[in-house]
């Protein structure tokens, strides 16, 4: 979508929507912004120039009222079908043609019509909100006094004033809070749909009066990131020198967000209208196409061979046949003056261009709205399916985009995320381990523990020092907070419902945090009798095991990101020590504490980690006043750079994070998303391959995938990771060709060709593998020392995944997951590929894959946003894929190939009729026939079979996942098939028109001797054609709703009904009444309608006798098949209950009988 | 059709006694009716061997009786035609043929005789056929003014452009366009001879050769009561001899309502065509209508085809319930129901042989 920006005297913004839209003014196009907060003029910056941005007016609809119809004209006209068919319009305006324009230019006049009817209502609706959203009152700080204003009056600097559950009208800078600590709440459900609420802090020690405030806000240029920004302010007092404040997103109330908890705030306008993130982040995504449109292009292209290849038949036949004596002109056939003038080559093309015209209607305008209106319509329902309802979060899924419904039959790999996707991302605290000694804690329900009992016997194991260390930790180094009582509940707050598991409920506190690991380990610290109270203003508190509370100065957060696997807190205790506390992962723990430390821990994690939890290294480190000041100011620098802040804060990050002791490790289980084992079996039944990409460590992916069933016991794994290169003889590079020489070996040449990998037998005849690689590996693979060899490595490495049954691709950056995905999407055969995943690191593979599919996880709404479909649960992705993809993939792909293969058999007797009309171009069938055939007469039923066709019904494709092997690869439309379609038209056409032909060696057909003429003869053609594809249509029909009923019968009904009243009437409109009792006359005659009876059996025999000469395929002939995978099905329910790691080797050994 | 018919709609009627419990929270939940779940009660035939089987004996047992009938009945037709066009030197037409000039005043005649081995029983009817004429070409098919024919005053003196250049000679053409211009125009005249010498013209009946509607509604003279005076601003066309309002003497077969007139301007559907010219009707119940024996054919040769090859013929022709003579809806019934009564039996033995063991071979998996 085009959006247009609403500001004046800056109209180059419309030629680059996507770029930073700056109305600073042009000689202001720099990468900051400032901003005079109140409009007040401050003391010594440069004289005040109140610089100019947009207006906070929103402009979100495309259209006006004067330029709507030639825009959207333009817009729809730029479409190549539309386009085509606008051309020939032209044609028959200009030439003179068979047919009138009215016959392709009332179809196309009714496309466009509907198409800028629904575009306009859309725009309506815009303009509505926009109306709605620009006219709405708020309250505006001028000069001390509150001045009520119309939202779209605001201008960048003006203080405006929100009050609670009111949203913001433009991204504002917070000043004033009336919460006394500065911060408050806010949901941005309507940008990113998390409900949750966010914590804003205003800018630190700004003056409690506005009035007096002179300040100065510089900040970067809008960019759309809803979760960046950088800016600074400077706040000017008398008589001092000018203070600086850094701004980051926590100070930024963005535009469409909802405040919370809070009574009232006042904020500067930072962005206003089409320069607000909200605005900025409208940009519609790039539009995916599927790979059925790929084969209808084909086919047009095939078709529009033949239609090209008749035009010239016919023509070079008319000029061969006009140049034997008396055959162009004779006496009785004059032409007219004019003819008679126009130059010989000229009357070649024309006519050439007439009959492109009369076939024209082989390539149909309503095949583009019939696939759009299915795709549209089928669409809902998904979103109305209540298997895929959630009653957790109280949703069902979501389709962004109906273009891709097809690709969901189509897949053939399918790319998941672990955590959140395969796994719940629902976090439980197991174990963990301190100094060295194990720690655990388990319910008794589980039978499964040598449980170290009761808190009090920790002390035996570890000095309570070192123990309670690390338990404040736990309840320090987090980002987590207490939630309010009174609060709204939200579905979020589901979260922390796992707690009642715990003995104590009134200890049971709501906690929000981003990320579920943190909750369950600060739950843990609480089992130890560690609580975490709250956060108030800076000061941690925390109530110890003697119920004393303990409270810490938060001096820094040094967040977590994905790059640097850790986070960290630096914190003043009471007595002055400063402390900084970090958890993270062991890779990026390791390396900075103290290696003597490691080794006692490092057997704890490794255990852990191959048991499936999720580990998190605890260390911490004090800090003396000097290296403490150290820190501060350059974490503060870092913090107010204008430029590269990113990368500064990094650095610092890392100089403070280093010469740490470690302290302890935790293990979080994560457990099984329901159904997750059963799915990822029915997905590998369908002949999908499933990667795993997950930024997890591999061992705790491995154990994952083993529990999903992704790899069995008797799966050879081929490990192709950091610790498998390392060899000392050899350097890595060497050794990574090695080993994928040896792999490729193994199994791809070594394998029997045809069945290797793709089929999960059950039997053991073959040799599964699984293929595991990590990220550090993947890099060198892809871009090895010597380029000359990145072909070569690719092409093994992916041949290697072919044969594997499941891909671990382990420490995954995000970055490198859409890489994975893009190298097997552009490899041989072009495989469409899925992605699935639930967080902001999916977002890349998300929207690389062919298909993206979101979960509404818990990790925010990014993924979701950014997908094609979204489900709430993993588990619903065996339908959506199975049965709803199968059979949005059928209906389509017989869409398609009936559409050709009707209009084929509609325009094949008009060609053939050219032979006996002297090449003339005169048409078979009434103009009327012509326009109305695809628009009326044989349109419903196929748009009804391409709704609710269901050949194998929803329960069998779901209980037996192999049949969606049976349409893998384009199956129904590649090119067998379509010749297929196209022979049958061919047949279909010339049956038609021979059968009519020899019946009309004797035109005398009625009982009183009188004879029939040409149109007579075209209207026995057509009736036989409308309810010959009807009836083709009926017999594919498998699934006979009252819809298909009644649209099926009803078009015929209405095919007579509508000829006996075009032919009833003498129109005063029409030039020619040449359809006057045509079809009643034709009624009339008996041989007519025996005619009639016999072309349609005749040419329904092929279908009825293959039909029945094929594999019966229904709902009987399935019912036998199933058995087997039920009784796995039943198993693995009953089995999911219990503990992961006896799952993962009781079931395998069930499976595999 | 074996057909198995799922109603699966047994859990769409907890959708009512939810939606009031649930209706105080607006859940989003997807509505549970069986159309939005895809749940339609839905009939699910299934085409089989055993199912088709059945059906294809039925057609071929209905169809071959129907296509040795319609064989029968064409046979029965009976039909005699005669090239008259002259273009043999040994034809009696041929110096007609050969002589033939628009401006000619006298009429040229030449007489054919043929005889009738088979008395001709009921109702006959003559058709005039011409080949190698391409009455559907494109612009003689639109060379003509629907609403100028039905009687519109102002396509009378303005006719449609469609119909050039047959349009204007000096004044407008009525009838304008090609098709009007080119009306056949020979007479034909059938005489019996008696065996003991004498010659008795046949008579023939020019009404009931156009279709009921094309007379009554479509086909309408201008308004006035005298049709010369009608027609007074309006040129004839070009190649007629004589203007349209002279077509008959019938007031009721004159002008645009002369039934040869509207016959002709029903194009044909093929460049051979016959049309249907005169219809000789049964006169009691004793003697046929066209007794065995010899006849001649009396022709008024106004009509030119050797210029573009074309032929000409007179056909008599007996009407069945089908219509004219013609093999082919025969032939197509019978081999059809051939078809499917092989097909039939092939299936049969296709199914007994296999379709058993394909049964058996599934259960035990």
């Amino acid at each position: 979508m085009v959006r247009k920006c609403a500001c004046r005297g800056c109209p180059n913004h419309q030629k680059q929507p996507r770029r930073r839209k700056s109305c600073g003014g042009d000689e202001k196009r720099v990468d900051s912004r400032t901003i005079y907060v109140g409009h007040r003029p401050c003391p010594d910056t440069e004289a005040f120039i109140p610089s100019k941005f947009c207006d906070n007016r929103i402009v979100s609809s495309k259209y006006t009222v004067w330029n709507f119809l030639p825009k959207n004209l333009f817009e729809q006209f730029r479409r190549i079908a539309n386009f085509y068919f606008l051309i020939i319009f032209l044609v028959q305006v200009i030439v003179d043609t068979p047919t009138s324009p009215v016959t392709s230019g009332l179809p196309l006049f009714f496309v466009i019509t509907v198409t800028a009817i629904k575009q306009g209502y859309e725009d309506w609706l815009r303009h509505k909100a926009d109306y709605e959203v620009n006219k709405y009152p708020v309250t505006v700080l001028e000069d001390g006094r509150s001045v009520k204003k119309e939202s779209e009056k605001i201008k960048v600097g003006d203080v405006v004033e929100v009050v609670e559950d009111e949203t913001f009208p433009c991204d504002l800078i917070l000043l004033q809070s009336s919460r006394e600590d500065g911060t408050c709440f806010v949901t941005t459900a309507s940008l990113d749909g998390e409900s949750n609420h966010k914590t804003h802090y205003t800018v630190p020690d700004t003056e409690k009066d506005l009035q007096s405030l002179y300040a100065t806000i510089e900040c970067e240029q809008p960019q759309p990131d809803l979760y960046k920004f950088v800016g600074r302010m400077h706040i000017y007092k008398p008589e001092q020198e000018p203070a600086v404040r850094s701004l980051g997103p926590e100070n930024l109330l963005l535009k469409g967000a909802t405040l919370k908890n809070t009574k009232k705030i006042n904020g500067v306008a930072v962005y206003t209208g089409m320069e607000t993130k909200m605005a900025l982040n409208y940009q519609g995504k790039s539009q995916k196409r599927s790979a059925v449109e790929k084969s209808i292009n084909a086919f047009l292209l095939v078709y529009l061979c033949i239609l090209i290849s008749k035009a010239v038949v016919c023509t070079t036949l008319k000029y061969i046949w006009q140049s034997k004596d008396g055959q162009d002109e004779p006496w009785y056939n004059q032409k007219t003056q004019k003819e008679k003038d126009t130059n010989m080559y000229l009357k070649m093309f024309t006519d050439f261009l007439s009959f492109m015209v009369l076939f024209n209607f082989i390539i149909p305008v309503s095949m583009y709205v019939t696939v759009e209106m299915q795709k549209f319509l089928g669409s809902f329902f998904i979103t109305w399916d209540k298997d895929f309802f959630d009653p957790e979060i109280q949703e069902g899924a979501l389709v962004n985009t109906s273009d891709l419904n097809e690709e969901l039959g189509q897949v053939e790999y399918v790319f998941t995320d672990k955590t959140g996707t395969l796994t719940q991302n629902n976090m439980e605290f197991i174990e963990c381990c301190i100094d060295g000694f194990q720690y655990k804690h388990r319910d008794e329900l589980d039978g499964f523990t040598v449980t170290d009992g009761p808190v009090s016997k920790l002390q035996q194991r570890a000095g309570q020092e070192k123990e309670e260390l690390f338990l404040r930790a736990l309840c320090l180094c987090h980002t987590v907070q207490v939630k309010e009582d009174g609060a709204e509940e939200t579905p979020r707050d589901q979260v922390d419902g796992i707690d009642g598991m715990f003995p104590q409920p009134e200890e049971e506190r709501g906690f929000i945090a981003s990320s579920p690991d943190e909750i369950a380990l600060v739950k843990g610290a609480m089992r130890y009798g560690f609580t975490f109270l709250g956060l108030e203003s800076k000061c941690m508190k925390i109530k110890n095991r003697q119920n004393d509370v303990e409270e810490y100065k938060l001096l820094h957060v040094l967040n977590f990101d994905p790059v640097r696997r850790r986070m960290s807190v630096i914190v003043q205790t009471r007595s002055g020590e400063t402390l900084l506390f970090c958890k993270g992962a062991d890779s990026s723990i390791f390396p900075r504490v103290k290696p003597e430390e490691v080794e006692r821990i490092r057997l704890h994690v490794e255990r852990n980690a191959t048991e499936g939890y999720r580990t998190l290294c605890v260390a911490y480190k004090q800090l003396s006043a000097e290296e403490y000041a150290m820190a501060d100011t350059g974490l503060r620098e870092a913090r107010l750079a204008l430029q590269d802040r990113e990368e500064k804060l990094m650095a610092m990050y890392n100089q403070v994070e280093t010469g740490m002791s470690l302290i302890g490790a935790t293990a979080v289980e994560d457990r099984l998303q329901e159904e997750a084992a059963e799915t990822m079996e029915a997905l590998q039944g369908a002949g999908m391959k499933i990667w795993v990409l997950t930024g997890d460590k591999m061992e705790t992916a491995k154990s994952t995938c083993y529990a999903c069933r992704l790899f069995q016991r008797g799966t050879e794994l081929l490990e192709l990771t950091v610790r498998t290169l390392d060899d000392e003889r050899l350097k890595r590079e060497e050794k990574l060709i090695e080993l994928l020489r040896d792999y490729h070996r193994r199994a791809v040449q070594d394998a029997p060709p045809v069945k290797a990998g793709v089929t999960r037998s059950w039997s053991k005849a073959n040799q599964e593998y699984g293929f595991i690689i990590d990220g550090a590996t993947l890099s060198l693979l892809m871009n090895p020392p010597r380029d000359a060899d990145a072909t070569l490595y690719r092409s093994l490495f992916l041949q290697i995944c072919q044969n594997c049954t499941a891909v671990l691709c382990c420490r995954m950056a995000p970055l490198q997951k859409a890489q994975i995905v893009k190298m097997v999407k552009n490899s041989k055969g072009s495989p469409i590929t899925l992605s699935i995943g639930d967080g902001a690191n999916d977002v890349s593979m998300i929207l690389e894959a062919h298909v993206g599919i979101g979960i509404k996880g818990k990790e925010g709404r990014q993924a979701v946003r950014n997908s094609d479909y979204a489900i709430p649960k993993l588990k619903h992705l065996k339908k959506l894929l199975l049965a709803h993809g199968h059979l949005y993939y059928v209906r389509i792909a017989h869409l398609v190939q009936y559409f050709f293969y009707k209009n084929l058999c509609f325009i094949l007797p008009q060609f053939l009729y050219q032979f006996f009309c002297g090449y003339s171009q005169q048409p078979l069938y009434d103009a009327a026939y012509l326009t109305m055939y695809n628009i009326c007469f044989t349109s419903m039923p196929i748009l009804a079979y391409s709704l609710l066709e269901q050949h194998i019904s929803i329960e069998i494709l779901l209980v037996n996942a192999s049949l969606y092997r049976e349409i893998a690869k384009n199956a129904m439309l590649r090119w067998r098939p379509f010749l297929y379609w196209t022979v049958l038209g061919l047949f279909q056409g010339l049956l038609f028109f021979f059968g009519v032909r020899f019946l009309f060696s004797n035109p005398a057909l009625q009982d009183n001797g009188q004879v029939f003429g040409n149109w007579s003869y075209g209207t026995i053609v057509f009736t036989v054609l409308v309810f010959t594809v009807t009836l083709k249509l009926a017999l594919d029909t498998r699934h006979w709703t009252w819809i298909n009923h009644f649209v099926i019968w009803g078009s015929l009904a209405f095919y007579v009904f509508f000829s006996f009243f075009w032919g009833g009437i003498i129109w005063p409109f029409l030039k020619q009444q040449r359809l006057y009792f045509v079809f009643a006359n034709m009624l009339s005659s008996v041989s007519a309608w025996l005619v009639i009876i016999i072309l349609i059996l005749l040419s329904l025999l092929p279908e009825i006798l293959l039909v029945v000469l094929r594999k019966p395929r229904g709902p009987h002939s399935r019912q036998k098949k199933p058995g087997q995978s039920n009784v796995v099905g039943s198993q693995s329910s009953q089995s999911s209950a219990r503990p992961l790691l006896m799952r993962t080797f009781s079931d395998e050994s069930n499976s595999v009988k | 059709m074996a057909s198995s018919y799922s109603a699966k709609e047994e859990d769409g009627h907890h959708s009512g006694s939810a939606g009031l419990g649930g209706a105080a929270i607006r859940t989003r939940k997807p509505d549970n009716t069986a159309f939005k779940q895809q749940r339609l009660p839905a009939w699910q035939p299934i085409l089989t061997a055993g199912t088709v089987l059945p059906a294809f004996f039925v057609i071929g047992l209905i169809f071959i009786p129907i296509g040795i009938g319609l064989y029968v009945t064409s046979n029965n037709i009976k039909e005699i035609e005669i090239d008259y066009t002259g273009t043999d030197m040994s034809s009696p037409c041929f110096n007609c043929s050969q002589s033939f000039s628009w401006n000619s005043t006298t009429p040229c005649k030449c007489i054919l005789s043929f005889s009738l081995d088979q008395p001709f029983e009921s109702n006959v009817f003559m058709y005039y056929g011409l080949s190698n004429f391409y009455q559907n070409h494109r612009r003689y098919v639109k060379s003509r003014d629907d609403s100028q024919l039905n009687g519109d005053e102002r396509s009378l003196k303005e006719p449609s452009k469609e119909c050039e250049p047959y349009r204007v000679n000096v004044k407008p053409i009525a009838p304008c366009g090609a098709i009007a211009n080119s009306m056949f125009n020979d007479t034909l005249d059938l005489f019996y001879l008696d065996p003991n010498g004498t010659k008795t013209q046949i008579p023939l009946i020019k009404k009931g050769i156009a279709w009921w509607t094309d007379k009554h509604v479509k086909f309408r003279n201008p308004p006035g009561s005298n049709l010369t005076a009608v027609f007074i601003d309006t040129a004839k066309p070009v190649n007629w001899h004589k203007p349209v309002y002279e077509l008959d003497t019938d007031p009721d077969n004159n002008g645009f309502i002369n039934e040869d007139f509207i016959v002709w301007m029903r194009t044909a559907a093929l460049p051979t065509f016959r049309k249907l010219y005169r219809i000789i009707q049964k006169k009691n119940n004793q003697t046929p209508t066209l007794p065995r024996g010899n006849y001649t054919l009396e022709v008024t040769y106004n009509y030119p085809v050797r210029s573009f090859e074309g032929r000409k013929r007179m056909i008599l022709s007996t009407i069945s319930w089908m219509g004219g003579k013609n093999p082919f809806l025969g032939i197509a019934y019978i081999t059809v129901g051939s078809i499917c009564f092989f097909l039939g039996v092939v299936l049969l033995f296709i199914h007994h042989k296999y379709g058993n063991r394909n049964n058996s071979s599934d259960i035990p998996s």
